[in-house]
């Protein structure tokens, strides 16, 4: 298992050497979104708290380090952060506001889609943040600005940022803020006659995701130059983060980023083709039956299934 | 000797529900209580209320001279309290050894391998299944499992709703022989049951609730000579 990771890793190292500058870009796709589906999957996933509002956090994340940068010139590599804090006092506030009234299931998922909506509604209102339109990011291909000629660049950031969650996600595991995250997601009632101070660890998994996703907004910012608030708070972005650690399998290390590498390329392939048959939005309707298909057939994701199944062949003699 | 736990005129309930509306008693170190009384009684709110799991309306609650109405569970089980809920409540999809772990979680690393060893040492079963499923286990197993990780945050008392309840009466007996060796080990127990026979072999003291108020207190031989208690929950 270590060494097949280390074996993963070379090859996505030495990848974008051989690989075309459509192929580097979709590796980008795969590897933002697993970065994103990681992030979410630590209050989503280990913790059991349906967050559909993650969309909210890219957006703090995203304008404020491109307003930091457009307005103060200051870089992105230091406004990521302070983004990234933002994004977290509001996960914080969303959280707080949730798990101290004992919003559970469906209602804290409507707490999470409205906030979300509201940022929305307040980014395209506001015209200092560029209203509807949106702020666009002059390309100057400046390193220090966060920007790059070059699409390998931004592959390299991608992964690094994927495997900094995924290494967060690892510590929450093997720690005991995993094993209360975990008692909490399977019988919170259970966990809190044991003493677990459900409150705090609901809080404190809300404030590490938002914190992280937040970072993810900056990298969305700068790499695609524009931020639009229908684009960045809207549900889809929600619905896009959300997708891959469940089709992967919430609540594993593994399942965000298997999850990315199934429907990213699926999203982006058959959008592709269906566009270039004249099919317009066929690739969604392609998307939505594969996903009934995962809620019919792998409801725990595949990643658990995928696990069992290599189990039982090295078990075999 | 004064009380360790104290109960004094204690009101609970769900919203407009009032479950308990009038419940005093006292537990003293190293007694085992019992808590008898029929389905809807108030007897497992009455542990709830204990536990900070539900507020306490009116009343107060104290615990070895401090009081505890108004702490949140995680405070509750700091003080030396553990809570065996109804029904278990076990993390199925967990281990056994996952499920006691987590009974001990606020412990240091050390402590909780000591812990782990004694809860083996009186469930030698757990120590064999450790590695399976909890959910996998029978029910009396299940209840051994749910006590241990009681067991695991090494309180000083023991709360314990309804551990006989679906078991067969070999596997109650069973159960009821390691309370008491618990009892021995210097753990005071508040046990509510509705198998009052079995409770009241136990109990050194015990409590009738009904209708949300304490009917009758007295001795385990008090109890099971009283008319009421024959008739009522003995059904001799």
């Amino acid at each position: 298992m270590r060494w097949g990771g280390l074996a993963a890793l070379l090859v996505l190292l030495a990848l974008p050497a051989v690989l075309s500058s459509y192929a580097v870009t979709i590796f980008i796709l795969i590897f933002f979104y697993a970065y994103l589906g990681q992030a979410w999957n630590i209050v989503g996933g280990y913790a059991g708290q349906l967050s559909a509002g993650h969309a909210a956090f890219v957006g703090v994340g995203g304008y404020t380090a491109a307003m930091l940068s457009n307005e103060l010139g200051l870089t992105p590599w230091v406004g990521m952060f302070a983004g990234a804090a933002l994004a977290a006092v509001l996960g914080g506030v969303i959280g707080y506001l949730g798990f101290r009234f004992g919003l559970r299931g469906f209602y804290f998922v409507l707490l999470t889609v409205a906030f979300a909506e509201v940022g929305r509604i307040a980014a395209s209102n506001i015209d200092a943040l560029g209203g509807a339109l949106g702020l666009y990011i002059t390309f100057t291909g400046d390193p220090r600005q966060f920007q790059f000629q070059d699409n390998r660049a931004y592959y390299y950031i991608a992964l690094a940022l994927l495997l900094l969650a995924t290494g967060v996600a690892w510590a929450i595991e093997r720690r005991r803020f995993g094993a209360y995250l975990a008692a909490i997601r399977e019988d919170e009632g259970a966990a809190e006659a044991l003493g677990v101070d459900t409150l705090r660890y609901k809080l404190l998994a809300m404030l590490v995701s938002s914190f992280l996703t937040g970072l993810g907004g900056t990298f969305y910012a700068f790499y695609l130059f524009s931020l639009q608030p229908n684009a960045v708070f809207g549900i889809p972005m929600s619905v896009e983060i959300i997708l891959r650690p469940i089709v992967g399998g919430a609540g594993t290390l593994l399942g965000p980023i298997l999850g990315s590498f199934i429907l990213t390329p699926l999203g982006e392939l058959s959008r592709f083709y269906f566009g270039q048959s004249g099919l317009y939005g066929a690739h969604l309707i392609a998307y939505g039956l594969l996903l009934i298909g995962v809620v019919l057939f792998l409801p725990e994701g595949a990643y658990p299934r995928l696990a069992r199944a290599l189990a039982r062949r090295r078990a075999r003699p | 000797m004064s009380a360790q736990l104290r109960l004094d005129a204690v009101e609970a309930g769900y919203g407009d529900l009032v479950a308990v509306r009038d419940v005093s008693l006292e537990v003293r170190a190293g007694e085992v209580v019992a808590l008898i009384g029929s389905n809807g009684a108030g007897k497992t709110t009455t542990l709830r209320a204990i536990t900070g799991l539900l507020p306490v309306r009116r009343g107060r609650v104290e615990f070895e001279g401090e009081r505890l109405d108004g702490l949140g569970p995680a405070q509750v089980v700091a003080r030396g309290i553990a809570h065996v809920p109804e029904a278990r409540q076990l993390f199925p999809t967990m281990t056994v050894r996952e499920n006691l772990e987590l009974g001990a979680a606020r412990r240091a690393r050390r402590r909780r391998s000591d812990a782990l060893d004694l809860v083996f040492t009186l469930f030698p079963r757990l120590r064999e299944r450790q590695a399976q499923l909890a959910g996998t286990l029978s029910g009396g197993e299940q209840q051994m499992c749910a006590i241990g990780r009681g067991l695991m945050a090494a309180p000083k008392l023991l709360l314990l709703d309804e551990p006989s309840l679906g078991l067969a009466p070999v596997t109650v007996k069973l159960i009821f022989e390691n309370l008491r060796a618990i009892n021995a080990r210097g753990t005071t127990v508040l046990l509510v049951e509705q198998n009052v026979a079995r409770a009241l072999e136990l109990s050194h003291r015990g409590y009738v609730i009904e209708n949300g108020r304490i009917a009758l207190a007295g001795t385990r031989a008090e109890l099971a000579q009283s008319g009421h208690v024959r008739q009522a929950y003995l059904g001799l």
